[in-house]
């Protein structure tokens, strides 16, 4: 148990060892460590942004689903309203045509009845000459009786 | 050679002064220059075998998920590391290799005391053709002393690193105990003189002590951990009733001796990265 010069030996290769620790072993395994822990910081703050994006999408899905819904509920009421005003237009189209058509008729038959007056005026004027005829016993000159017959005429 | 050993281990000194007979190599005139070739070959097998591994995982080393050999490195690795940040507070570069080359390299040299010794001593001697041959260079003292004091150099070199060599000078004359103010009154030089007396006698045997009980822990702990191998060998070759009361007390010491090989190396560990911590800070 004596000192000797093992102890220098010694120290010498405890020099080398730990010279050789810091440059070839420690260096590179702490430059691993260090890169990985810094792709799992990466990683954790990805899910993160991922987590938050999630949410971001979510919360704009429902502001974009009220929004069509809003719009749907607004494109039935529009077409409800405009199915109405369809048909009162509809409506009030018939109602002027049956006016128009009733009021044609009515015009026809006033025609129909001023030509059938017109007729038997005639009819009545002819008829008052032949009893003229008759009573007078003579022959009338329809010509020089014209005037005569259509002021008769007019007074019917 | 064999009857030699035939006869030493016939005596219960002999058996034990066998196993603890370093393989020595003389240099040169002086007892100081001889060399423990076991002790020295034995601790280079081991530091080249151990940081080759780690450098040879290391060199394959991967940012990505990390295979078992390089978890099991990386594993040891944090472990030293988390133990540097926590009490040093400077510089890290360079401490925390120095604390995991001491922690792996003095591992491996306590673990060598797991070597069944009556086992390996045959093996050293009738296929290795060596007489004597000491397996675990942490029960020698040269060993642990080279550690111990090479820690001391850095120590004192980094206090005066970070400090300054008046720094440091300073501290040795001023601290613990404090220095008067300058004044004319030469009772205060007489009280200045007595406190840099108490200073420079304090620090001294702080310095002094430090790489003492550093080193001698570890040797001690080593030296005592193969004694009581031996000694248990010892009562193993007394006869049946010594195997049969030896054998337990041996798995038992064994498996103490585990925490013990560990302990001492965390141990010896975290004084190194005390000391030089300590180094670094003011009093």
């Amino acid at each position: 148990m004596n000192i000797t010069f093992t102890l220098i030996a010694q120290a010498v290769s405890f020099a080398l060892f730990i010279w050789f620790t810091a440059r070839f072993v420690w260096p590179p395994l702490m430059k691993a460590i260090d890169e990985r822990q810094k792709k799992i910081a990466d990683g954790l703050a990805a899910a993160e942004q991922g987590h938050r994006s999630l949410k971001d999408a979510e919360s704009r899905i429902q502001v974009i689903e009220r929004e069509a819904r809003a719009q749907a509920q607004n494109i039935l009421a529009e077409t409800d309203k405009r199915a109405g005003a369809l048909i009162e237009e509809a409506k009030a189209q018939a109602r002027a045509e049956g006016g128009r058509q009733l009021a044609a008729a009515k015009a026809e038959i006033a025609q129909e009845v001023e030509r059938a007056k017109a007729a038997l005026r005639e009819q009545v004027a002819a008829l008052a000459v032949a009893g003229a005829e008759h009573i007078l016993k003579r022959e009338v000159n329809a010509q020089a009786h014209a005037d005569l017959l259509a002021r008769l005429k007019s007074q019917l | 050679m064999a009857a030699e050993h035939a006869d030493e281990a016939l005596t219960a000194s002999g058996y034990i002064g066998h196993h603890l007979t370093f393989m020595t190599k003389p240099l040169g005139g002086g007892a100081f220059w001889t060399l423990n070739v076991d002790t020295l070959i034995t601790a280079l097998i081991l530091g080249v075998v151990t940081f080759g591994f780690m450098r040879w995982v290391v060199a394959g080393a991967t940012a990505g998920v990390p295979g078992r050999r390089q978890a099991f490195i990386e594993l040891a690795i944090e472990f030293v590391n988390n133990q540097v940040k926590d009490i040093f507070h400077h510089d890290m570069k360079f401490m925390a290799p120095l604390a995991l080359t001491v922690f792996v390299w003095v591992l491996m040299m306590n673990a060598m005391d797991f070597l069944p010794t009556d086992i390996m001593a045959w093996i050293y001697e009738h296929l290795l053709r060596l007489e004597h041959w000491r397996a675990v260079p942490t029960a020698d003292v040269n060993t642990t002393f080279a550690l111990s004091l090479s820690v001391w150099l850095l120590m004192i070199f980094s206090a005066i690193k970070v400090k300054g060599l008046g720094g440091w000078l300073h501290e040795i004359f001023c601290a613990p105990f404090g220095m008067v103010g300058l004044s004319i009154n030469p009772l205060k030089w007489i009280a200045g003189a007595l406190l840099a007396c108490a200073n420079v006698l304090f620090n001294l045997i702080e310095y002094v002590s430090k790489p003492l009980s550093h080193s001698l822990r570890l040797f001690g702990n080593m030296y005592a951990g193969e004694i009581i191998f031996l000694l248990l060998g010892m009562w193993a070759a007394t006869g049946f009733g010594g195997i049969l009361f030896s054998i337990p007390l041996w798995v038992g010491w064994a498996i103490f001796h585990i925490l013990i090989v560990v302990l001492q190396a965390y141990i010896f560990m975290m004084l190194t990265i005390v000391y030089i911590s300590m180094a670094q800070e003011g009093h």
